[in-house]
C-alpha cells in the first residue's frame, strides 16, 4: 500500500470496511480528511467516507460491493448454467455441458441423499447455493489488494472502500440464511397446518399424557424449541461469515507484512502461497456445508411423522 | 459489520437466482440426462435382446443344418439303393437275354447237328449202299434190300 500515513491498523481496517451508500440524518457532522467538518441540513442518501460513518448511517444503508460482487458471481453463475441449459441435448455431452452435468449430478445425488419428499424447489435451490457461495468465496482468492486499489484508481479516491468477498459480509450470508429459513417456515406450515407447526413448537420435547402437566411445560417447550428454530439460521450464515471472515483476516494480515521488509515480504510470499493452498478447502468446504445444511433444513420442515 | 438493506438486497438476489435456475437451468439439464439415461438404457436392453436373438438364430440355423443333412444323406442312400437295384435289374435282364440268346444259339446247333445228322444218314445209306454194291458187284434187288439198309442206316 502507498502513502506514508498509513498504518498497519488503518489498512486492516479499511479492508474490513464495506462501501455503503445509505442515509446520513440531519445536523450530522462530517470530518473531513483535512479535519475540515461539515454540518448536514437535511437526510442525505451519500456514500460513507469513513468506518464510523458506515455505522452511523444504520439500517437505511447498502453496501454496494458486496451487491456488486454477489450479484456478478450469481451472474456468472446463470450465465454458464443457463448457456449450457439453453443447448442442453441427450446427445454424447461434450466440453462445457460435461461439466455442467458432473455438477448437477454431484448436487443431485447429495439432495436425494438427505432429501426424501417431493418438492422440484429443493434440487435447484442446492445448485444456486452450491455454486453461487463458491464463486462468492472464491473472490477470496484474488489477493487482497488487487480489485480494492483499482478501484480506487478508477474512482480517483485513494481511501475508496471496496470489500471483494460477499461472504465475508454477514449481511450477505445472513440474507441468504433468512430466506432460508423463511422457506423452511414457509414449507413447514405447508405441510404440517399452522397446528402442526405450532404443536412442535409447543409439544416437544417434554410431553406428559396429563393435560394440566402439559399446561406447564408448553412454555418450557416453546422456549427451547424456539431457541432451536431462531438458532438454525443465525448459525447457517454466521458459519459461512466467520470461516470466510476469519480467513480473509488472515488473508489481510499476510498481506500487511509485505511493507515490513525484505524478509518479512518473502516470508509473507510462501505465507500467503500457503494460506491460499488451504483456504481453497475451506471455501468449497463452507459453500457445500451451507448447502447441505439448507436440505437438511428443508427435509425437516418436510418430515410430518416425529422423529425426536 | 453493520446490519443493513444489503439483508434485503441479499435475499431478493438470493430468491431471483433460485428462481431463475429452478425456472430455466434445473429443469432442462435435469431431462436432458434423464432422457440419456433412459437411451442407454434401452441401447444395452436392445444389445441384450438382440445376443439373445442372435443365440436363438444361431441354434435355429444349426438345427436346420442338422435336418439338412439328414435329409441330404437319406437322399444319398436312397439313390444308392435305386442305383444298385438298377444295376440289379440291368443284370438280371442281361442274363435274361444272355439266357436267351443261348437258348436260341444251342436250338440252331441243335438243329444244325439233326440236319447233318439227317444228311449224315442220308448219305451213310447211299454210301453203304454203292459200299454193298461195289463188295459184292452183285446185282441186288434194288427194292428187296432197301428195308434192310434202312434199318442199317437208322441203327447209326
Amino acid at each position: 500500500m502507498a502513502g506514508d500515513t498509513l498504518t498497519t491498523t488503518s489498512y486492516i481496517q479499511h479492508h474490513l470496511t464495506n462501501l455503503t451508500y445509505g442515509k446520513l440524518p440531519e445536523g450530522y457532522e462530517r470530518h473531513g480528511a483535512d479535519g475540515s467538518v461539515q454540518v448536514l441540513e437535511q437526510d442525505t442518501w451519500t456514500i460513507a467516507h469513513s468506518m464510523a460513518e458506515a455505522s452511523d448511517m444504520g439500517f437505511m444503508a447498502i453496501h454496494v460491493d458486496s451487491m456488486l460482487w454477489s450479484i456478478l458471481m450469481g451472474g456468472l453463475f446463470i450465465l454458464i448454467f443457463g448457456r449450457v441449459a439453453k443447448r442442453v441435448h441427450s446427445g454424447v455431452p461434450r466440453g462445457l455441458q460435461n461439466f455442467i452435468e458432473m455438477v448437477v449430478d454431484f448436487i443431485d445425488s447429495t439432495v436425494k441423499d438427505s432429501f426424501h419428499h417431493k418438492n422440484a424447489l429443493i434440487a435447484p435451490m442446492s445448485l444456486t447455493i452450491f455454486v453461487w457461495i463458491l464463486l462468492m468465496n472464491t473472490m477470496d482468492l484474488v489477493p487482497v489488494d488487487w480489485l480494492p486499489q483499482a478501484a480506487a484508481l478508477i474512482s480517483g479516491d485513494p481511501h475508496f472502500f471496496f470489500k471483494v468477498v460477499p461472504t465475508t459480509d454477514p449481511n450477505v450470508t445472513l440474507g441468504m440464511a433468512f430466506t432460508v429459513f423463511f422457506l423452511m417456515i414457509f414449507f413447514s406450515i405447508q405441510n404440517k397446518g399452522i397446528m402442526g407447526f405450532v404443536k412442535e413448537l409447543t409439544l416437544h420435547p417434554f410431553h406428559a399424557p396429563k393435560w394440566y402437566v402439559n399446561i406447564i411445560l408448553i412454555p418450557i417447550n416453546l422456549i427451547l424449541e424456539s431457541v432451536s428454530l431462531i438458532a438454525k439460521p443465525i448459525s447457517l450464515g454466521l458459519r459461512l461469515f466467520g470461516n470466510l471472515y476469519a480467513g480473509e483476516m488472515i488473508f489481510i494480515l499476510i498481506a500487511a507484512m509485505f511493507s515490513a521488509g525484505l524478509m518479512f515480504g518473502l516470508m509473507a510470499g510462501v505465507l500467503q502461497w500457503a494460506w491460499a493452498v488451504f483456504h481453497i478447502l475451506i471455501i468449497a468446504l463452507q459453500a457445500f456445508v451451507f448447502m447441505v445444511l439448507t436440505i437438511v433444513y428443508m427435509a425437516m420442515a418436510h418430515d410430518v411423522e416425529e422423529e425426536h | 459489520m453493520n446490519i443493513n438493506l444489503t439483508l434485503i438486497g441479499q435475499s431478493i438476489t438470493f430468491i431471483f437466482f433460485v428462481w431463475f435456475c429452478y425456472a430455466f437451468v434445473w429443469k432442462a439439464i435435469r431431462t436432458a440426462m434423464d432422457e440419456r439415461e433412459k437411451q442407454i438404457a434401452d441401447g444395452l436392453e436392445a444389445a441384450d435382446r438382440a445376443g439373445r436373438d442372435l443365440e436363438l438364430a444361431q441354434e435355429k440355423a444349426a438345427k436346420q443344418m442338422k435336418e439338412a443333412k439328414a435329409e441330404a444323406a437319406g437322399i444319398i442312400e436312397a439313390a444308392n439303393k435305386r442305383g444298385s437295384q438298377i444295376v440289379e435289374e440291368a443284370k438280371e435282364q442281361a442274363r435274361v437275354e444272355a439266357d436267351r440268346v443261348k437258348a436260341s444259339a444251342q436250338a440252331e446247333v441243335e438243329q444244325e447237328v439233326n440236319r447233318a445228322k439227317e444228311q449224315l444218314r442220308s448219305q451213310v445209306a447211299k454210301l453203304a449202299l454203292a459200299g454193298a454194291e461195289k463188295v459184292l458187284e452183285a446185282s441186288i434187288d434194288e427194292a428187296k434190300h432197301k428195308d434192310l439198309v434202312d434199318k442199317l442206316a437208322a441203327g447209326l
